[in-house]
């Protein structure tokens, strides 16, 4: 068992949120897929105020050893979800923590606390790879903004709250720290990688939402740096993520100090990736406990992302 | 028609692989598999050697409609253009598979006594394939084919009543299929088409039963991740407004949902 911000899970393993559609792959595995859920949490793909119809296709482009998606939040927005969505997502077997995301301080503070009035919710994870409509950086890049958008919506939420931080930054500890300092009880990394595709004829972006995000593999070593860094920073859990496809992947994670795993590209792969993980994870760090130290605490090694080369 | 998946991908062996024209066939043997319906479709990744392409690719598995479902064996049909297809091209009896499914939803049977009639082109024979030997009684199926090397595949249409058009007119009627279908559906209109093939192909057809009147289902096709309904990929835009997700809402969607087929 895992204690992650009092929540008691199985295993450590979650999926990414939009890595996992519960309620599609219920539609083609059936119930097989509750008697064998992969993950010990379930994260919801990010759910916005209004509907989303998402990005005009094409929306994936393959790369060296990943993908890069422009898929655009596609979601029935807040009335749509609690009302179709949850009552389904209630009966998975685990945990289920939604994802939201708002592009003003209101908007997220009234997805937050819409969530945070459902008992079917374990826990609210904040989605801030949005652009600042007065800056137009990305909210998770600064911290200053994300310190501010936090303190504001933290007093709304009793269940704990996670904020998912993206790689496209400077500092990605600093935005870490600032989330702490305004009451976050979790940070959860990476999300995708900022990258573009070109249509190989005409030079122009392939993607029909012109850039996208890369994960997978490709990623897996950006990912393993940031959740180090983040992890060094602050004394709050961390979820790590990034290119996870085999078990040492996720105990890779976790020494750089990440409390959970999520896996992401890997579940389309492989549906059944979590509970394969999970399962591989356990022989790991049976085979891998030290016998003679009393000291059962997560190491945290002594590298920074941001200067560990220079 | 939808037979659920296991959950989970499988790792079975292909039992043999051939030519057939311009396609390679492979068959594997899915003993525990359960029965699919005629135009579902299965996630496939070689369980060696996948990522070892052009680019480091391929790294996502990619989605193939079965041809044939009987006696524990899959076979499916493909094309080498790709680095996905060049590494399933590549295998032998003996090598092994990555497979999810049978995935998405298949072919309906048609309704108020209409015949059913097929139509497609290139590697969209399996599902089609299939569907003829669901429905039984050798319905009418009209293929279209670049040239007579990639005209071979209808041999794979073994159930059918078959009509070839090719582009050089190297086999059969020379020009469109969907000129064949024109053609059928002018003598006969009282149908339902079924059909699968490349985008500008399943695009006429739409355009043509449209125009006609007669309904159609598509089985279409589109680059995605899982095959599952997770990564949101493989969408169509509906003519209602939004999107369709090939993968578990289709593969076979009503052409009348369609505004388009997409060209990608």
């Amino acid at each position: 068992m895992v204690d992650f911000c009092g929540l008691r899970l199985e295993h450590p393993i979650v999926n990414g949120s939009g890595t996992f559609d519960a309620i599609a792959a219920r539609r083609a595995f059936g119930d097989a897929l509750l008697v064998d859920f992969p993950f010990s949490a379930f994260v919801s793909k990010t759910i916005t105020l209004q509907p989303r119809a998402g990005n005009p296709p094409p929306r994936l482009w393959e790369a060296p050893a990943g993908m890069i998606n422009s898929i655009g939040l596609p979601n029935r927005g807040l009335a749509g979800y609690l009302e179709h969505d949850l009552p389904q997502l209630a009966r998975l077997p685990v945990p289920l923590i939604t994802n939201v995301m708002g592009s003003t301080q209101d908007e997220v503070a009234r997805l937050v606390e819409a969530v945070d009035a459902r008992p079917e919710i374990a826990a609210i994870e904040l989605n801030v790879s949005c652009p600042n409509v007065r800056t137009g950086l990305d909210i998770g890049a600064d911290p200053q903004s994300l310190g501010s958008l936090v303190r504001a919506i933290r007093p709304l939420a009793r269940k704990p709250l996670i904020v998912k931080l993206t790689p496209n930054t400077a500092d990605v500890a600093a935005v870490a720290a600032a989330a702490e300092r305004e009451g976050a009880d979790a940070v959860s990394l990476v999300n995708t990688l900022r990258a573009l595709a070109l249509t190989p004829a005409t030079g122009r972006p392939w993607l029909g939402g012109g850039t996208g995000g890369l994960s997978g593999p490709a990623i897996r070593h950006v990912a393993l740096a940031q959740v180090a860094a983040v992890a060094r920073r602050v004394s709050i859990p961390v979820v790590g993520m990034g290119g996870v496809t085999q078990p040492r992947h996720a105990l890779e994670l976790m020494a750089a100090g990440a409390t959970l795993v999520a896996i992401g590209t890997e579940n389309f792969r492989d549906p059944r990736a979590g509970k394969r993980i999970a399962t591989g994870l356990k022989s790991l760090q049976i085979a891998k406990r030290p016998s003679t130290s009393m000291n059962t605490s997560e190491p945290r090694p002594e590298v920074d992302a941001n200067c560990a080369n220079s | 028609m939808r037979t659920l998946a296991p959950f989970g991908r499988r790792r079975v062996q292909v039992v043999r692989a051939e030519d057939v024209g311009a396609y390679r066939v492979l068959h594997a043997a899915d003993l525990d598999g359960p029965l699919p319906a005629a135009g579902q479709f299965y996630m496939l990744a070689a369980a060696a050697g996948w990522g070892a392409g052009e680019d480091e690719r391929p790294h996502l598995p990619r989605a193939f409609s079965f041809l044939r479902a009987a006696g524990g064996e899959l076979s499916f049909m493909l094309e080498d253009v790709g680095p996905g297809t060049h590494r399933l091209a590549g295998l032998v009896a003996g090598d092994e598979l990555w497979i999810t499914g049978p995935l998405g939803a298949g072919f309906r049977p048609p309704d108020g006594g209409r015949r059913a009639l097929l139509a497609g082109g290139g590697v969209g024979i399996p599902p089609l394939a299939a569907w003829a030997r669901e429905l039984g009684g050798r319905p009418q199926a009209l293929l279209g084919f670049r040239d007579r090397e990639h005209a071979a595949g209808a041999a794979l249409m073994e159930e059918a009543q078959v009509a070839v058009a090719t582009d050089d007119g190297s086999v059969g009627h020379r020009g469109l299929v969907t000129e064949l279908l024109a053609a059928e559906l002018a003598r006969d209109a009282h149908a339902v088409v079924y059909a699968c093939g490349p985008p500008r192909m399943l695009e006429a057809v739409r355009a043509l039963c449209g125009e006609r009147g007669v309904p159609a289902q598509l089985a279409l096709e589109a680059a995605m991740a899982c095959g599952f309904g997770a990564c949101y990929g493989c969408v169509v835009a509906l003519r209602d407004g939004g999107y369709a997700r090939i993968c578990v809402d289709g593969p076979v969607l009503d052409a009348g949902r369609l505004e388009a087929v997409p060209a990608h």
